[in-house]
């Protein structure tokens, strides 16, 4: 598999009032072609200022990438000029996002929202731009869309805006789609239907996909990899199957405690005490230790570093250390590990 | 479509008949009389003044004839300006009221608009310090002023202008001006308010991760989502520009709407005054009716149902 997009050491910082919050503080990872990597944590934890970053959407002058690098097939999206990553938006990368309700112009027929890109960026003149986004449309499952063309969003539903807002995504079959938490504000059903199209669209087009959620039931659906983010950093990283099957860091084991099950009814979720570190001034060592209850001495002193559990799985806890003790997940975690085993992951129904 | 139209212009009528009877009994209520240097007059001579306007007649019979009138389009005639109709009165000098209001209107939105927009893109720039400062100034002075300011320095000192009258269009120059003013004023407070909402708005970074320019976003997916709560404020404002602004007629002595209402006022000029009022007050709900249609042309959100 090629390397799509290769994130190294990329620090993110807001500038505020109270002083520079250091919102990612240093991620690396690496986006293969029609892969799904899904980016997991709590909110604050900067999943979505990574993607943002990507994006080179971060509200500048405030929000700024202060260090690393993101290549786009060996090309560095940091160094680009505003101008230059108006080409790249849309075209090589682009991105759904969490409201259907807000993210379309209220003002604008749904067609000219699609065509706009296309016009764009594929120097289509308005027939042709007017006869793809036909096809889009039909594509994410809008019926009579030569009517729909020519309506409003708010003559949509939540899930169809959903749709239309993909549709405007993909229509310059970008390499990257980056969708931050799409189905968060839509209903069950529909969260299930949108997912579905973006599986079915990213078999029919490649795309690889960056999947931000805090959804791990999500995750288990659609995702090849996920990386789970912490204060601003990478805690763990790894297939599918090494995240639920065979999570290291204790942070995930809280996320997946977390989770409710249908017969986790007699037993206690588990959840992760206290709230994330405030990121203006990170603590010093691993981030996570002021609500780790496995948290060893060295974890207020000294930051962890990524140990390495198989080629595809890495972890940032001294846990993994040699020296440090044996340590198994809580029942809680391994009992939902079994469920996992039952019902199936992505990477785990596959087998 | 033509229902609803239908409907809005039935209300219409029957606001202008309350209008015009309010107008009517307030008129009666006034104090003092048509009649001036009353005391020089005998009794008969009131009497056949009055005879010959038919004020000797009783409150409900005025009523009624001046109802009728207004039926057939007849105001009643002027007591100042002996037997000239009232609707001759205004249709002549409707005229010179409505271009220096349209001309305000357009050059002071115009520029408002622009000033808002340059504002909020260079949002806490010296730019949108001095727009601030202009609007700033441009509410809270009145426009008399700023008419004896333009007088002074482009018509006496630099002599680049008329000072008043009418005439040519070099003589709508300086009123105009003071009269855009405070349109550009509220024009630019309001733009640079509801842009700077609309470009934090989700869609706009919609925009943004599709590769639109700059230039794209700001006046393709913001200006226009910006502008319909300046509809709001710029329409009535319109009717007040249009039907003439009685101090700034009155400084450059321009013979119009305004300026005349401000005469029949003085005089009692009954027939006049109400007919003025009742421009006035038609002017406005043809305008309002106006900003409700073009709500519609820019917000498909508000368009109304069965109106495709």
């Amino acid at each position: 598999m090629s390397k799509l997009l290769e994130v190294k050491d990329l620090k993110v910082s807001f500038n505020t009032y109270n002083g520079e919050v250091h919102a990612v503080r240093g991620v690396t990872f690496d986006l293969n072609k029609g892969e799904t990597l899904a980016i997991v944590g709590e909110s604050g934890s900067g999943k979505s200022v990574t993607s943002n970053a990507i994006m080179r959407l971060l509200p500048e002058p405030h929000g700024f990438i202060k260090e690393g690098q993101i290549l786009l097939e060996g090309v560095d999206l940091a160094k680009k000029t505003s101008k230059e990553m108006q080409k790249i938006r849309g075209k090589d990368i682009s991105m759904v996002f969490q409201d259907p309700m807000s993210s379309l112009n209220p003002t604008m027929k749904i067609g000219n929202q699609i065509m706009e890109g296309l016009i764009k960026h594929q120097n289509m003149n308005k027939q042709e731009a007017r006869k793809t986004a036909l096809e889009l449309l039909t594509l994410v499952g809008i019926p009579r869309p030569d009517v729909r063309i020519n309506q409003y969003p708010h003559q949509f539903s939540g899930g169809m805006r959903q749709r239309v807002v993909v549709a405007i995504a993909l229509a310059c079959n970008p390499k990257i789609l980056i969708a931050d938490e799409p189905t968060t504000a839509l209903d069950v059903t529909i969260q299930a239907q949108i997912l579905e199209l973006m599986k079915s669209i990213q078999q029919k087009t490649d795309s690889a996909i960056i999947f931000i959620t805090h959804d791990l039931g999500v995750v288990a659906n659609v995702a090849d990899r996920v990386a789970v983010m912490y204060a601003g950093k990478i805690v763990e990283i790894g297939t599918v199957d090494d995240i639920f099957y065979n999570p290291k860091h204790p942070y995930t084991w809280g996320l997946i405690g977390s989770m409710p099950t249908l017969d986790s009814s007699d037993e206690e979720l588990f959840a992760i005490p206290g709230s994330p570190p405030n990121m203006l001034t990170p603590p010093v060592g691993d981030a996570f230790a002021a609500r780790n209850q496995f948290a060893l001495e060295i974890d207020t002193v000294m930051e962890p570093p990524m140990f390495k559990v198989s080629d595809t799985h890495y972890a940032a806890t001294w846990l993994l250390h040699p020296d440090a003790p044996k340590i198994e997940p809580p029942d809680a975690v391994k009992h939902r590990m079994q469920g996992f085993a039952q019902t199936g992951t992505k990477g785990g129904g596959k087998q | 479509m033509t229902r609803y139209l239908l409907r809005r212009v039935w209300y219409m009528l029957i606001t202008l008949f309350i209008i015009a009877t309010f107008s009517f009994f307030l008129m009666k209520i006034l104090p003092g009389s048509p009649l001036q240097a009353e005391d020089k007059l005998s009794e008969e001579q009131k009497a056949i003044i009055l005879e010959k306007y038919g004020l000797n007649e009783p409150i409900p019979v005025q009523y009624a004839k001046y109802l009728g009138g207004l039926v057939k389009g007849d105001l009643g005639v002027s007591f100042k300006f002996d037997n000239t109709p009232v609707t001759t009165i205004l249709i002549d000098r409707i005229g010179p009221s409505a271009l220096l209001g349209f001309q305000a209107l357009v050059v002071g939105s115009i520029l408002g608009i622009i000033l808002g927009l340059l504002a909020s893109i260079f949002r806490n720039s010296p730019i949108d310090f001095s727009s601030t400062i202009i609007a700033v100034i441009g509410t809270s002075i009145p426009s008399f002023v700023f008419a004896g300011l333009l007088q002074y320095v482009f018509a006496v000192k630099l002599g680049w202008f008329p000072v008043a009258l009418w005439g040519t269009s070099a003589h709508t120059i300086l009123p105009t001006i003071a009269l855009a003013i405070h349109p550009m004023a509220t024009a630019a407070r309001f733009t640079r308010t509801e842009m700077v909402e609309v470009l934090h708005s989700n869609y706009i970074i919609t925009a943004r991760a599709k590769g639109v320019s700059e230039t794209g976003i700001i006046l393709k997916h913001g200006l226009r989502n910006a502008l319909i709560p300046l509809i709001t404020v710029l329409g009535p404002m319109a009717v007040g520009l249009m039907t003439g602004s009685m101090v700034i007629e009155q400084i450059f002595a321009i013979p119009g709407i305004g300026e005349q209402f401000v005469t029949s006022v003085m005089v009692n000029d009954y027939p006049t005054i109400m007919g003025t009022t009742l421009l006035f007050a038609f002017g406005f709900i043809v305008i309002i009716l106006i900003i409700d249609l073009l709500y519609g042309l820019i917000d498909p959100r508000i368009r109304l149902a069965g109106g495709k």
